[in-house]
């Protein structure tokens, strides 16, 4: 089955059982019918029991599905008439960002976010959702542009990470990262972003600086990939599993850190599951979010992104220090 | 002491082959008197070498500066008053032996976050300043390094002050995941306020200078300017190595490799910083005959 996950085998196994027995009564004249539904209430138990104690690494997992839903996935069910516009007027069409102008129950928005391809054709043209720093000078002008007709926007994050790559460092990664970080901040209409997959440091950021920042139930988000700690802390990639745990990548973990304003549940499962309802549970916290944030003034609004991001962090004050004087 | 034991013949301690000084022995003068530069290999006096503001006098190499080194050489003698020197990182991830690394830093380091940050003057220029200090946990940036930039960019705007930053860092610190990553967002809506305010913000980058916050303040400066031969980069160069598998030029992601691709304003050596950054700063303020 595509995209079945370790952690959910003894799901799928009893599944199975029960579609054989299922099928075995019809060809007999055997009455299973008690036996089945006692099955089926196992099932739903398990399934339950399961997908109630879901551990980060499995998060991971589902975060990381090929057939996880992506951004143009959801613009296609969320909203109306999206016309994507492309390039970065400067150098190149990065096609790991997609982005552009549609309706959102009749609001007109700016639609800005990472893009996985499907197969793997698809991912070599859109470099696995990995942008170069023509991809954030797409989305930081698709910004601007949203800023001057006073349209919101709303973001979403799906990234390995920015592309780690020779002719990116050359036209300056760094720099349209933290120009995005910057010019983010000042933005004078609504900033809603939303994780969907992977949220991957730095070039998750990029599209990050937002009013609101949600998370999916199963996305990830970190400053590191599970992965990359595991090899520098135990130095060895093997030990992702214990760094997807100790690194609080999850949303209960970062909602719990104050890093995000809240978490968007997921189906039972994963979003892939299905796209439609995942979808419906979106637009109903971005008609909420939308709404709050509307009331808000152009100022009020660079205020509380200010604010948003000004108290992130955790220190005490140590009296006993001398400095370096 | 037995009898043979006289005989050089078996004296344990004799070397049989003559030994060849490794590579690290070569480069390795004991600390002291003299420096050899890791560059040009050449000896010189530790003395005329800190004089010459850790820049070999051979062949213009520029050494690592600690934050105290760094206030010394830039900043008018008397003049620097520290602020916000008494914060100090917590373990927000409950993050194995971090407390303990931290500790160790600070023993070794004397310092108590990889940043300092301060009021001073530059040829009589006020400016806010900070000093990123890779003796500590490499310059990497958590909690209190991101709030402490953060802090210093408010009181330049409090003061109507140029910000001025020395970068070095390995990026973001990941002992403090995400909260680390957002502090590149903390540290960036506060220079865009500061901005917005009319602030000059001068950021000039030293080695090395990677990771997150290379993606982050250090690339905002009105200026952006580096040290001769800084690392200055967003990925690191195995990871880069890894993904597109083909060789790297010499000179990939040194301050050099940026100002040909055109991310700096300019490449300042260590002994003309501050004539030329106090040209930057007087620039910056109203005066002269035509004055608007």
């Amino acid at each position: 089955m595509v995209g079945e996950l370790e952690f959910e085998r003894p799901i799928t196994e009893l599944r199975k059982k029960i579609s054989e027995i299922k099928e075995f009564t019809k060809t007999t004249d055997v009455d299973l019918s008690s036996e089945i539904a006692k099955l089926e209430d196992r099932l739903e138990k398990l399934e339950n029991d399961i997908y109630a104690n879901i551990k980060p690494w499995d998060r991971v997992q589902i975060a990381r599905l090929p057939n996880r839903p992506t951004t143009l996935d959801y613009i296609s069910y969320l909203f109306e008439g999206f016309f994507e516009c492309h390039g970065d007027r400067t150098f190149a069409d990065d096609e790991a960002i997609v982005g552009g102008i549609a309706r959102f129950k009749g609001l007109p928005v700016t639609v800005i976010g990472h893009q996985r391809g499907k197969d793997t054709k698809e991912n070599i043209r859109r470099n696995f959702g990995m942008p170069h720093p023509e991809g954030y000078r797409k989305a930081l002008r698709l910004m601007k542009q949203a800023d001057k007709f006073n349209r919101p926007i709303i973001c979403f994050i799906d990234t390995k990470g920015a592309y780690p790559g020779k002719a990116a460092e050359e036209r300056g990664q760094s720099e349209a990262i933290a120009r995005n970080l910057l010019e983010m901040a000042g933005l004078r209409v609504p900033v809603i972003c939303i994780v969907i997959g992977e949220g991957g440091s730095g070039g998750a950021l990029a599209l990050g600086v937002g009013n609101r920042i949600y998370m999916l139930e199963n996305s990830t988000y970190s400053v590191i990939s599970p992965e990359g700690a595991a090899a520098i802390l135990w130095k060895d990639a093997a030990f992702a599993k214990n760094a997807a745990e100790t690194m609080k990548i999850t949303a209960p973990d970062l909602k719990e850190l104050g890093v995000i304003d809240g978490i968007i549940p997921e189906i039972k499962g994963g979003a892939h599951k299905d796209v439609k309802k995942q979808a419906e549970e979106i637009e109903k916290l971005l008609t909420t979010s939308l709404q709050q944030l509307l009331e808000l003034s152009k100022e009020e609004l660079v205020a509380d992104r200010y604010n948003r991001f000004r108290t992130i962090g955790e220190y005490s004050i140590m009296n006993d220090y001398i400095g370096v004087n | 002491m037995a009898l043979k034991d006289l005989f050089t013949k078996n004296h344990p301690k004799k070397k049989k082959y003559a030994t060849i000084p490794t590579e690290t022995a070569k480069n390795d003068v004991p600390e002291g008197i003299m420096t050899k530069c890791p560059s040009c290999k050449k000896i010189m006096y530790t003395k005329e070498l800190t004089k010459n503001l850790k820049v070999c006098l051979h062949c213009g190499f520029h050494f690592q500066m600690n934050s105290r080194e760094r206030i010394d050489s830039f900043i008018d003698e008397g003049s620097f008053e520290e602020i916000n020197e008494n914060m100090m990182s917590k373990n927000p991830l409950n993050f194995p032996d971090y407390l303990e690394k931290l500790e160790k830093d600070r023993l070794k380091s004397n310092l108590n976050e990889a940043v300092v940050t301060g009021i001073g003057s530059v040829n009589g220029n006020k400016i806010v300043l900070a000093i990123m200090d890779a003796s500590f946990r490499m310059g990497s940036m958590g909690s209190v390094v991101g709030e402490k930039i953060t802090l210093a960019i408010e009181k330049a705007d409090e003061l109507s002050v140029p910000f001025i930053i020395f970068t070095a860092s390995g990026g973001a610190r990941m002992q403090e995941g995400a909260l680390s990553l957002m502090q590149m967002a903390k540290t960036s809506v506060a220079l865009k306020r500061f901005s917005e305010h009319g602030g000059l913000y001068i950021s000039i980058m030293t080695h090395p200078t990677t990771g997150g916050v290379s993606a982050s303040f250090a690339s905002l400066g009105d200026f952006n300017f580096a040290e001769p031969g800084a690392l200055i980069a967003f990925a690191g160069r195995r990871v880069i190595e890894q993904s597109i598998r083909e060789e790297l030029p010499e000179d990939f992601q040194t301050a050099e490799f940026l100002l040909k691709h055109g991310q700096l304003d300019a490449i300042i050596s260590r002994v003309d910083l501050v004539e030329k950054i106090t040209n930057i700063l007087e620039i910056h303020q109203p005066g002269g005959e035509l004055a608007w």
